[in-house]
């Protein structure tokens, strides 16, 4: 009984220790941001004679990231508030009221959650040019909400069929207008649905690099991501301020999806399994 | 045609999130199909109706072409290897008594990372000589991201790293709905491990796993930050896919008309994809 249970947490090390070797490449990168210069360029040793928070301190003195993490930040929040509002609404018309052609209407939706941003880059980019958006944290705000749109308004539409309307009417029944059952009724059971497209608009946002590059020229319009691909390096690329940068940058989207992880998986599927 | 009240009411909610998908997603993709039959560069002021010429052009490209490939081996292999590193994640991490939950935390460490952090950490691992790989390797030299021979290849790795969690997550998610019933009555009729495994546990992950493949497959085909930052489609074009030698046309030659082709056939190709493999999960009966 006794060596069952010491092969079994055996067993449990070495899985966890894959798991570890697994993050490696985060792990070392996290070691490289902590390294000093100077030992940089030297492997081996694997591990530095003390950590320092130089690189750290670096990243934070130059403007451009600090200003980068604001746009960043900016965009993702005011883009996930707004995807989720306009995917609310969209969503309960589709689920509560009957719509002219929805078939097609729902194959658009469906179609657009695989919709490829190369395809679209080239006209937007025009659009923007001539509405004068470049730079502007509205270009990104617009062009991510709605290419965030469809998957958020196939989720909520998910989690609202689960939502029996027998809810809803007894609670008209009892005088409650529309908007009151929908405020204290819907609004509360579809907190898990609200929870994950919040998820993952707002990682989408953090980490959409194509819109962003595109549309941004001047360093102080830069997100995160085009920040980091465009690390700036005078003779040689500096490569433990553009891993603390990239710790920086792994920050909020760590945090989130560790936290928030239980609403994660069913975001994940936008709905399609139905067990 | 008469439109009832509460018809009104839906398209009234429904109204703001059809403006904002139809004036930029709609509109843009009309638009880019019209770009792509045009000649279209803005810095020599040229900007005329072409037909299909763009198109013909991509045809006889060898350079389209080459990035054809590179679009599929990369989407094949990245999407092989997350589906068999997810299987194996998925397993191990069921088994797992205790320190699970560090191990998940990875998993969604590596999945939430944007992928420029991503190709940023790779850069450094795969650096010639005071990159990690090549020292776990033994000291040897090489250098990955500037060998046409080994680009792709560490390209492929990289994309497989960030997105096994993915697969993985999935898989976990389907196991542990799996009542534990079931392997209790196979350990009875004296089912071993293997049999187990193969007999009850891939089975029931099949249907998660067709629909994260659907997924993967078009996310890799539409995939660009992870290349564009990595190795910028080099060396030799090695690593150039579609969306890349697209953007390349567009913003870098500036050649709006040939880079909107080469996304149009993007466009078309996720969608191919995306309906192929829908008529073939309808008649396996894993979507409705």
């Amino acid at each position: 009984m006794r060596n069952a249970r010491c092969l079994g947490v055996l067993r449990d090390g070495l899985i966890l220790a894959a798991f570890v070797l697994y993050a490696t490449p985060f792990l070392w990168q996290l070691l490289t941001a902590l390294k000093p210069e100077g030992e940089l360029t030297m492997l081996p040793p694997l591990l530095p004679s003390r950590l320092t928070g130089e690189h750290f301190r670096a990243v934070l003195d130059q403007s451009v990231m600090l200003r980068s993490l604001g746009n960043s930040l900016g965009v993702g929040v005011i883009t996930t508030v707004l995807a989720l509002v306009l995917g609310l609404l969209g969503a309960y018309g589709i689920a509560r009221y009957p719509i002219p052609g929805k078939a097609a209407l729902l194959l658009l939706i469906v179609g657009g959650t695989a919709f490829p941003q190369i395809a679209t880059v080239s006209p937007l980019f025009l659009l923007m040019r001539s509405l004068d958006l470049r730079d502007t944290w509205l270009a990104l705000i617009l062009a991510n909400t709605s290419f965030a749109l469809p998957l958020v308004i196939w989720l909520l539409l998910g989690f609202l069929q689960e939502i029996p309307l027998e809810l809803e009417e007894a609670a008209s029944v009892d005088g409650a207008s529309r908007l009151r059952a929908f405020r204290w009724i819907v609004l509360p059971l579809l907190a898990p649905g609200l929870s994950s497209a919040a998820l993952l608009t707002f990682l989408f946002s953090w980490n959409e690099f194509l819109f962003a590059y595109t549309f941004t020229a001047t360093e102080a319009s830069r997100t995160v991501p085009v920040a980091l691909a465009l690390f700036p390096g005078v003779f040689e690329v500096p490569w433990g301020d553009i891993a603390a940068a990239s710790m920086l940058a792994s920050v909020p989207p760590v945090l989130l999806v560790i936290a928030l992880q239980r609403y994660l998986v069913r975001g994940l599927l936008g709905g399609a399994l139905r067990e | 045609m008469r439109i009832s009240r509460r018809s009104l009411s839906g398209l009234l909610l429904l109204a703001p999130a059809l403006v904002a998908l139809g004036t930029l997603t709609l509109y843009p993709t009309v638009w880019v199909f019209w770009l792509s039959l045009h000649r279209r560069v803005p810095t020599f002021d040229v900007n005329r109706f072409e037909g299909l010429g763009n198109y013909m052009f991509l045809a006889s490209d060898p350079r389209f072409w080459k990035a054809a490939q590179v679009t599929a081996l990369f989407t094949i292999l990245s999407v092989a290897l997350e589906v068999v590193g997810g299987v194996l994640a998925a397993l191990a991490l069921r088994g797992q008594q205790w320190g699970a939950r560090i191990a998940l935390s990875f998993l969604l460490m590596a999945w939430a990372l944007p992928s420029v952090v991503t190709a940023k950490l790779f850069e450094w691992l795969y650096h010639p000589t005071v990159g990690l790989v090549n020292f776990l390797l033994g000291g040897v030299s090489l250098n990955w991201l500037g060998d046409p021979r080994l680009a792709l290849p560490g390209l492929i790795l990289a994309d497989a790293w960030r997105t096994m969690p993915f697969v993985a997550l999935l898989c976990y998610a389907r196991l542990i709905a799996i009542p534990t019933e079931i392997y209790e009555a196979a350990q009875l009729d004296g089912a071993g491990g293997l049999a187990t495994l193969t007999r009850i546990t891939l089975p029931l992950l099949r249907r998660i796993l067709l629909i994260a493949v659907l997924f993967r497959t078009l996310d890799a085909i539409r995939s660009f930050d992870l290349m564009f930052v990595l190795t910028g489609g080099g060396p030799a074009g090695t690593t150039e896919t579609l969306t890349v030698y697209a953007y390349r046309s567009l913003f870098q030659a500036m050649q709006l008309g040939l880079g909107s082709a080469v996304g149009v056939v993007v466009f078309a190709l996720v969608m191919l994809v995306a309906w192929g493999y829908l008529r073939a999960l309808r008649s396996e009966g894993v979507v409705a």
